[in-house]
């Protein structure tokens, strides 16, 4: 669904990304870890098509479509989506009228009220601004109740789990789940994830397929996400620049 | 000398008086004279055209949701009407003639030698309305009142006349737009409001004049105790110079005074708008809130609070955004506190559109203009309590047919 060939991105005239291929299969969830500073926020607003992150060499299909030049919105209609880690506050804009319009290029279907219960949104909220005082774990639940409207084939998270308190971790897991098609069985799932995370505590809820980890805008290794994970906690990113694997 | 003749001594010496703000209008290019208008039995008898004109402003013609109509077109009172007991909705000039007592209200909160403007519709006086809420009479259905102005090179002069009287609760929303086709013209307004003690007005004033027209409202308002009063103000079409400046006198105890602007200046535009608040005893309160857009016009967002007494309290807010590549916003706020223990505030910012605003609604799917138009609404988009929905509603959409907004 997703393949990024040599991918060379710039920030600011700053090379972030280097030569970074990735492929994602429909029905695939990857992570990606990484220490701060390594590029995986990069590499995710890029994918989004973020008008800052210059792409100077390489390309991004999605779904065989060379999308590297779209812009953001073309990106969204095609199914791409994205919870942020930090979003803005918007005044005015209010959670409900987003959602909505979100739902427009999704699931037309979508029901805000029931399915923001469902994620322990309470109604006012809705009527809210978006982002505007929200918690850190507000935020991450009504980044998701977009997602949810918006019903893209390939989901990118950034760091969903940071802020969320312990009582709402598994809720956050199990609807990123459905978002990806983890409550199904293998054969049926259609959409495709990747998911950002330094901590990589949201993987013991969410089974992701196969880990990466950034080093120095490459991907210097890859691999079962468990094994990947604990030789992190254990060794260190450090390490992982001198692995030969 | 009788009251009358002073007046006019008064307004003929300020006949040349620049006024104080904004760029000076030389008044000898207008006519103040129009022909009559025939009355009309009910408002969807004006000309369609008309009617559906007004509608931009919040006059609705069906009068469905109002509970008492007034306009006036040109120098000519057409239509008033009022369904609500107590409430009362006359031309002024019938008012004036039936109460002897409504002299001792005339240019009594707006000076009548304020500057050449005020000194025009003195001597040039082309009607206007009376609205009154007797003691205790509650409306929660607002009077809608309409100052049309289709005659070319005409100087529309009104001069209106609100009072919320002890214990009432009055919501106004009123109209001022200019027929599509006129091309020059001017309005003065003079509007004097009396909310007596313990009554709350809101009243909602919607322009949509046109681009060639000049505009000079003038008012004034008495707000005694325990009254509050709610002033909202939306511009969001082209003008080509709108200057005002209404005062708010907060004399009695804990009366409040609560001004919210929403502005949009096009491409040659020049609105010089702002509101001061006068807080002249115990526990009184303001709020004076402005958001300002310029998509290549000028726009002046002044506001003053002034504490006279230890004890009140007030907040000034002027958010301005800049569209495009050229226009111009110029936030004055001010803070005049002459006594010791005044609690007055202000906050002013001046700034474009954040992009990151814009591209997280575009990973929605919107478009890059529509989130920009999406982020500008919701920029207008202020809470205001107090006001009937059906009011909220109305500037609401008054945002939301402003087109080209953000683009």
């Amino acid at each position: 669904m997703l393949d990024i060939q040599n991918l060379h991105v710039a920030v600011d005239g700053k090379s972030i990304l280097k030569g970074l291929d990735l492929s994602i299969n429909e029905g695939e969830t990857h992570a990606l870890f990484g220490q701060n500073g390594s590029g995986k926020t990069t590499l995710v607003l890029t994918i989004m098509g973020f008008p800052g992150y210059r792409v100077t060499e390489g390309r991004i299909l999605f779904k065989k479509e060379d999308i590297t030049h779209l812009p953001i919105n073309e990106r969204a209609r095609l199914g791409i989506g994205l919870s942020f880690q930090h979003p803005p506050a918007i005044h005015g804009v209010k959670l409900k009228d987003l959602t909505e319009i979100a739902a427009q290029h999704g699931n037309s279907a979508f029901k805000i009220e029931e399915v923001a219960e469902t994620i322990h949104i309470p109604p006012d909220f809705l009527t809210r601004d978006v982002n505007l005082g929200f918690s850190g774990g507000e935020v991450k639940r009504t980044e998701l109740l977009q997602l949810l409207a918006q019903n893209p084939d390939l989901v990118l998270l950034d760091e969903p789990d940071s802020g969320v308190d312990l009582e709402n971790i598994a809720l956050v897991g199990e609807t990123i789940n459905k978002l990806l098609d983890r409550d199904k069985r293998s054969r049926e799932r259609h959409k495709a994830g990747l998911i950002i995370t330094h901590a990589g505590g949201i993987l013991k809820i969410v089974q992701a397929d196969k880990a990466h980890v950034l080093v120095d805008g490459q991907i210097a290794c890859s691999g079962n996400p468990g094994e990947l994970l604990n030789d992190i906690c254990e060794l260190g990113y450090e390490e992982c620049v001198k692995c030969p694997r | 000398m009788s009251k009358v003749d002073e007046l006019t001594e008064r307004a003929e010496k300020a006949r040349e008086k620049k006024a104080a703000y904004g760029p000076d209008i030389p008044l000898e290019s207008y006519t103040s004279k129009a022909p009559a208008h025939e009355k009309v039995q009910t408002l969807k008898m004006l000309p369609t055209n008309y009617q559906n004109q007004s509608l931009g402003v919040g006059v609705d013609a069906s009068e469905d949701e109002r509970s008492g109509s007034f306009f006036q077109l040109d120098t000519s009172v057409v239509y008033s009407k009022t369904s609500a007991p107590n409430v009362e909705v006359l031309s002024v000039t019938e008012a004036l003639d039936k109460y002897d007592w409504l002299k001792d209200y005339w240019w009594k909160a707006v000076a009548v030698d304020a500057d050449k403007y005020t000194a025009q519709a003195a001597l040039e006086f082309s009607n206007g309305y009376f609205i009154r809420a007797k003691a205790g009479a509650k409306t929660i259905l607002p009077i809608q009142a309409c100052m049309f102005l289709a005659q070319e090179s005409l100087s529309q002069n009104v001069h209106n006349i609100i009072i919320a009287e002890k214990g009432s609760e009055l919501h106004i929303i009123t109209g001022c737009r200019t027929a599509d086709e006129l091309s020059h013209g001017i309005h003065v307004g003079v509007s004097e409001f009396f909310i007596k003690e313990g009554a709350t007005c809101s009243f909602t004033m919607i322009h949509n004049w046109g681009p060639e027209v000049a505009v000079r409202p003038r008012s004034g308002s008495i707000i005694e105790k325990d009254a509050t009063f709610i002033s909202n103000y939306v511009c969001l079409k082209p003008v080509k110079s709108l200057q005002m400046y209404p005062v708010f006198r907060c004399v009695g105890e804990n009366a409040t005074a609560l001004s919210y602007s929403l502005l949009y200046a096009a491409d040659g535009s020049h609105m010089d708008v702002g509101a001061r608040v006068i807080l002249e005893a115990a526990q009184c309160k303001a709020d004076v809130i402005a958001r300002t857009i310029t998509n290549g016009g000028e726009i002046i967002s002044r506001g003053n609070l002034t504490g006279l007494h230890p004890d009140v309290k007030g907040h000034l807010e002027c958010r301005g955004l800049l569209l495009g590549d050229h226009g111009r916003i110029f936030a004055v706020p001010e803070l005049d506190g002459a006594v010791p223990g005044v609690d007055m505030s202000h906050e002013a910012a001046v700034g474009k559109i954040a992009e990151e605003e814009i591209t997280y609604l575009m990973t929605r799917g919107l478009s890059e203009d529509d989130a920009t138009s999406a982020i500008v609404r919701g920029f207008l988009d202020i809470e205001i309590k107090g006001v009937p929905p059906a009011l909220q509603e109305e500037m609401r959409r008054a945002v939301h047919t402003t087109e080209g907004m953000g683009l």
